[in-house]
């Protein structure tokens, strides 16, 4: 694991109005790590991710993500700087099948001289979505069918795969089992493993204790819109990172006046 | 680890047993309909029991009443042509009402670029401009219409995609200019007497060869082109396919101007084939283009249907059109039970969808 930086966030802030949803995130990313958000409901683990993503702009703070201070105007700017997204609601076209919604978008092409009626590679595209698939263990039973008539689980898988079949920078997914069965679960968690080992990072959004454990490296602790621990796997236990949770521990570098 | 059923994760599939495409079930009500007509011509007792299709009283040689599926196909052609373009806005669940009087203002704005400077051996009586546009090479006024075309779509896609319009207000609007343009153009005076080689455009069986070869061109567009694939994705999820990186509002303006300019090639074979331009041509073609494409499976909300499908419709529109002529059904009665034949079509297709969900 190299000690190269691929995200760092400082004094990363959203307010609502009057409501502090988060304040003064310091956080850092290197490569090839994976690390998980925590925190109750509400605690603003979505918002940190909605403002490095560009879908809402923050109130005050600064991204450098890749070395770069960046400002993106929406969640397709951060893609195109190589920022996967699974979001909490997916974003797949029913209509389509399996490997067009892998590939939308990023279609494999020939005859790219026809400009935008370049000819669609479908044998290789189908082809690439059946490895991608084969490799995580999702149950589909005909890639050629549209995805409306798949099951939640399904289309999660599909999502997911999506984002781990093209390389990126930066992985970032929020709550991606959270409404999962005990296999469509274990199947994300095999994505998550490929990721882990083609070295890519990843930012994952869980409530799930076990998850984490057994898949991070370090676990980020939210609570009322702040970062209140930054804990490696090794130096914690579940017990731990409850307690920092539900407030009953801060770290000391998090400690800020007036508010426990 | 490459298999041929397309599934994954060791689920069976039999491929056998899948559902049957949208298309074969349109080609079976085709089917029906001609039955239908056939049956009520034997027992319509003022039919003196002819047949619809088969009627070869007057030659021996041949099957099919060829003359009537001549003109079946040749009334549906021209239209079908627009078909074609409001097809593709359709799928990105839009609509296109403009196209009527898009066809018209082209044949008036083409035809005027098409004339000869002599009828008969004396000066065009028709003519609008000076000797200076008369016995123009045939691939200006075609030029000049399909630009004419593009534009309108530009304009359409721009206001829509851009300032947010909703498609059915913008072609609304659009649909009035349009016409307004039409009237205009020559002060609502017909423009007659066009070169040989327009005059070719549209004879004959001209017209079913431009939209046979217009569907099999986009036919092949819409399932194998990066264009055809986004259509889709555009409307079955919008954001989806923002989000996944497609330029949406670009490729709405694209959808636009291919629709409008097939429109106003529709305007071109429809002022040849007539071998005049008139204001007033293109009555309700919008809405004729749009039922085809309905009754050929191309669902309103978007993302569903194929070009074969509107060709389909396109069949279907035509032999019922055919077929209450036949029956000796007057005008306004074929254009009431039309209308009830386009609600049936698009309530089946909701019933389908909902029972499918
Ligand atoms: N658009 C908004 N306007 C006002 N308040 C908002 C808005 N979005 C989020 N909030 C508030 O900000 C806080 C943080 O919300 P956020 O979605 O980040 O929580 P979360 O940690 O992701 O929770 P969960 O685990 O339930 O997904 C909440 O109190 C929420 O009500
Ligand atoms: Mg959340």
């Amino acid at each position: 694991m190299s000690n190269e930086i691929v995200l760092k966030t400082e004094d990363l802030t959203k307010h609502y109005g009057g409501v502090h949803a988060l304040e003064g995130a310091n956080f850092e990313l290197r490569k090839g790590e994976h690390v998980a958000i925590m925190g109750d409901n509400g605690a603003g683990k979505s918002t940190f991710v909605r403002q490095i993503t560009g879908v809402e702009q923050r109130t005050r703070g600064e991204v450098i993500f890749d070395g770069k201070q960046v400002h993106f105007d929406g969640p397709l700017d951060a893609r195109r700087a190589g920022i996967e997204t699974v979001f909490q609601t997916l974003a797949l076209a029913d209509h389509l099948d399996v490997p067009d919604n892998l590939f939308l978008g990023r279609e494999k092409t020939k005859f790219d001289w026809l400009g935008p009626f370049r000819l669609l590679n479908y044998k290789e595209m189908r082809q690439d979505t059946m490895d991608a698939l084969q490799k995580t263990g999702v149950k589909i039973p005909n890639i050629r069918n549209t995805i409306q008539n798949m099951s939640g689980g399904q289309r999660q898988c599909v999502a997911i795969a999506r984002t781990a079949t093209f390389h990126s920078k930066l992985t970032i997914m929020d709550e991606p089992t959270a409404a999962l069965g005990v296999q469509e679960t274990a199947q994300v968690e095999n994505i998550i493993r490929t990721l882990k080992e083609a070295g890519e990072p990843l930012i994952l959004i869980s409530h799930n204790m076990r998850q984490v454990m057994d898949l991070m490296d370090r676990i980020i602790v939210f609570r009322r819109g702040r970062i209140v621990a930054n804990l490696r796997k090794e130096e914690t236990d579940g017990q731990d990172v409850v307690a920092y949770i539900t407030g009953a521990k801060t770290q000391e570098e998090y400690m800020v006046e007036g508010v426990t | 680890m490459a298999d041929t059923s397309h599934g994954v994760g060791g689920l069976t599939y039999d491929k056998s047993k899948r559902s049957l495409p949208n298309e074969l079930n349109i080609f079976m009500a085709l089917i029906i309909i001609v039955v239908i007509f056939e049956i009520l011509g034997q027992v319509l007792p003022y039919m003196n029991n002819q047949s619809f299709l088969f009627d070869t009283r007057d030659r021996f040689d041949s099957i099919f009443n060829e003359a009537r599926l001549q003109i079946i196909i040749l009334q549906v052609a021209i239209i079908g042509i627009i078909a074609l373009g409001v097809t593709q806005v359709i799928i990105t669940a839009g609509i296109d009402l403009s196209s009527g009087p898009l066809v018209a203002a082209t044949a008036m704005i083409a035809m005027s670029f098409a004339q000869t400077e002599t009828v008969n051996g004396f000066p065009n009586p028709k003519a609008l401009f000076g000797t200076w546009a008369m016995d123009l090479p045939v691939i200006i006024p075609v030029v000049i219409g399909l630009t004419f075309g593009a534009f309108i779509g530009l304009i359409n896609g721009t206001f829509i995609a851009y300032f947010r319009i909703p498609p059915f207000i913008a072609t609304l609007g659009m649909f009035l200019v349009c016409r307004g343009i039409a009237l205009w153009w020559s002060g609502g005076n017909p423009i007659s007497f066009p070169t040989e080689a327009y005059a070719w455009i549209g004879s004959g069986m001209m017209p079913v060869v431009w939209f046979v070869v217009l569907a099999i061109i986009f036919q092949l567009i819409m399932k194998y082109t990066v264009y055809g694939k986004h259509t889709y994705a555009i409307g079955s999820n919008e954001d989806a396919a923002r989000m996944s990186g497609i330029n949406v509002r670009r490729h709405k303006v694209m959808v636009y101007m291919i629709a409008s300019t097939l429109a106003a090639f529709a305007g071109i074979v429809l002022s040849s084939k007539a071998v005049t331009a008139q204001a007033g041509m293109g009555e309700f073609y919008e809405l004729f283009a749009i039922a085809m494409a309905v009754i050929g499976g191309i669902s309103l909300q978007g993302g569903r249907g194929s070009i074969i499908g509107t060709v389909l419709g396109a069949m279907v529109l035509g032999v019922i059109r055919s077929g209450f002529t036949y029956i000796k059904l007057d005008g306004s009665y074929q254009l009431m039970a039309m209308g009830g034949i386009i609600i049936a079509a698009v309530i089946l297709d909701q019933y389908r969808q909902r029972s499918k969900a």
